[in-house]
């Protein structure tokens, strides 16, 4: 027999906030998914929103690429206010 | 070979520094093995522990406790779920982990092998069995294995109220008749020391431990854990008037710790090889259920092709 497929649940906690990964389980289809993620991951009030997204259609990078994706912005110190030089006396800035 | 010697290096270090490992970094074999193990084993805890106090949801003596009861055991097929989930990020899937919980190759906690004779059981429960889950967890909050670490801040949570419902239960018995006050006690006689091997081996005994410490899956060892669980418990018997069933317990002034008698290793190694009160029941009550679960998991997978199907025609017809 074929196993339900595997789902990734995103749960936004209240408006103003985005979803959040909670944690993932097994369902037949979408909308079984979502019945599940509400008695799986909202049974005290924790979320407003739910997603569920099947976990094969999440493309993910990976831990060897970490420093072809990430290293370029370490030295990039020009992209953050700190390194602007601007006198004590000039308020609001 | 020195390949791998670097990498482990590596991994200890990151370890060392407190970081987190998740699923798709590197990891030595027998870390994940040991995490498989134990997760595992903590996911089928949860799921055999809901059959002892299952027992007793049609019999709560009122609404409210019925209702307490329930959600509790609800929560612990919640908990089941979320650390099954994470388990199956180390690359073992569901079938095969719930397959070695029915073929008897994975163990669960062996206090589900004892029975729940009287309501008072499930005072004393959630009171101790879930007292000592919460000892055991909290560090485990803390474990080196991030999707482990996240599931167990969610049971965490949840656990607190499981603790103080069973309290109650056992505070309102021991306030009771004569007759109810007798049953709290004979309950407490039962699960005390069940309880105490719930910590696991001595750490003497104990063949995982340094391990899992050096790999900081586990913060404290086993007999850490089992002392202060006796520290913080006592007291609270003393509040319900109930007795410790240890004569050798006594409060040690220059430890600052309770000490107390020796446990029975035969009992504990006995019913973590299968002759335990319950255990051939708990499994075979859990087979069932998978087995005539069947047709559901079928019907459901049935039911999602048959609506897929549908979809995709009322597609084309539109194109």
């Amino acid at each position: 027999m074929n196993s339900w497929p595997l789902w990734e649940v995103f749960i936004r906690s209240k408006n103003g906030l985005s979803h959040k990964h909670v944690g993932s389980l097994h369902a037949a289809d979408a909308e079984m998914a979502m019945e599940n993620a509400r008695d799986v991951y909202t049974r005290r009030n924790e979320g407003v929103s739910i997603w569920v997204v099947e976990s094969r259609h999440i493309t993910a990078s990976s831990p060897n690429q970490s420093e072809a994706l990430f290293e370029p912005a370490n030295d990039k110190v020009y992209r953050h206010p700190t390194f602007y030089d601007v006198p004590d006396e000039i308020k609001h800035m | 070979m020195e390949n791998i010697t670097a990498l482990e290096e590596q991994f200890q270090a990151r370890i060392d520094a407190d970081e987190r490992i998740e699923p798709k970094d590197w990891m030595p074999d027998a870390y994940r093995k040991t995490l498989i193990r134990q997760i595992s084993q903590h996911a089928h805890s949860e799921i055999v522990g809901m059959l002892p106090e299952g027992n007793w949801i049609t019999r709560a003596p009122n609404l409210r406790r019925k209702v307490a009861l329930l959600a509790k055991v609800q929560d612990e097929a919640g908990h089941g779920l979320y650390l099954y989930s994470a388990c199956e990020t180390l690359g073992i899937d569901r079938d095969e982990l719930l397959d070695q919980l029915h073929t008897g190759k994975a163990k669960y906690s062996s206090i589900f092998n004892y029975p729940t004779l009287t309501w008072a059981d499930i005072g004393a429960i959630g009171w101790l069995v879930d007292g000592a889950a919460i000892m055991n967890q909290v560090p485990l909050c803390r474990a080196s294995y991030g999707p482990y670490a996240r599931a167990m801040v969610r049971v965490c949570k949840e656990e607190s109220f499981h603790q103080r419902q069973g309290y109650e239960i056992m505070l309102t018995l021991s306030r009771g008749t004569e007759e109810q006050k007798a049953m709290a006690q004979d309950a407490f006689n039962r699960w005390w020391w069940p309880s105490l091997m719930m910590f696991g081996p001595s750490d003497k005994d104990s063949k995982h431990t340094a391990q899992s410490m050096a790999w900081r899956i586990k913060r404290f060892t086993n007999d850490e854990l089992r002392q202060r669980f006796v520290d913080v418990t006592v007291p609270q018997a003393e509040f319900l008037g109930l007795t410790v069933p240890d004569d050798q317990l006594s409060w040690d002034e220059e430890r600052g710790h309770y000490d107390f008698g020796p446990i029975d290793w035969d009992e504990f190694w006995r019913v973590v090889k299968g002759d335990g009160p319950c255990n051939r029941q708990r499994l075979r009550a859990r087979r069932k259920a998978h087995e005539e679960g069947a047709w559901v998991r079928e019907a459901a997978m049935a039911y999602a092709e048959k609506r897929r199907q549908r979809a995709e025609a009322a597609q084309s017809e539109v194109a």
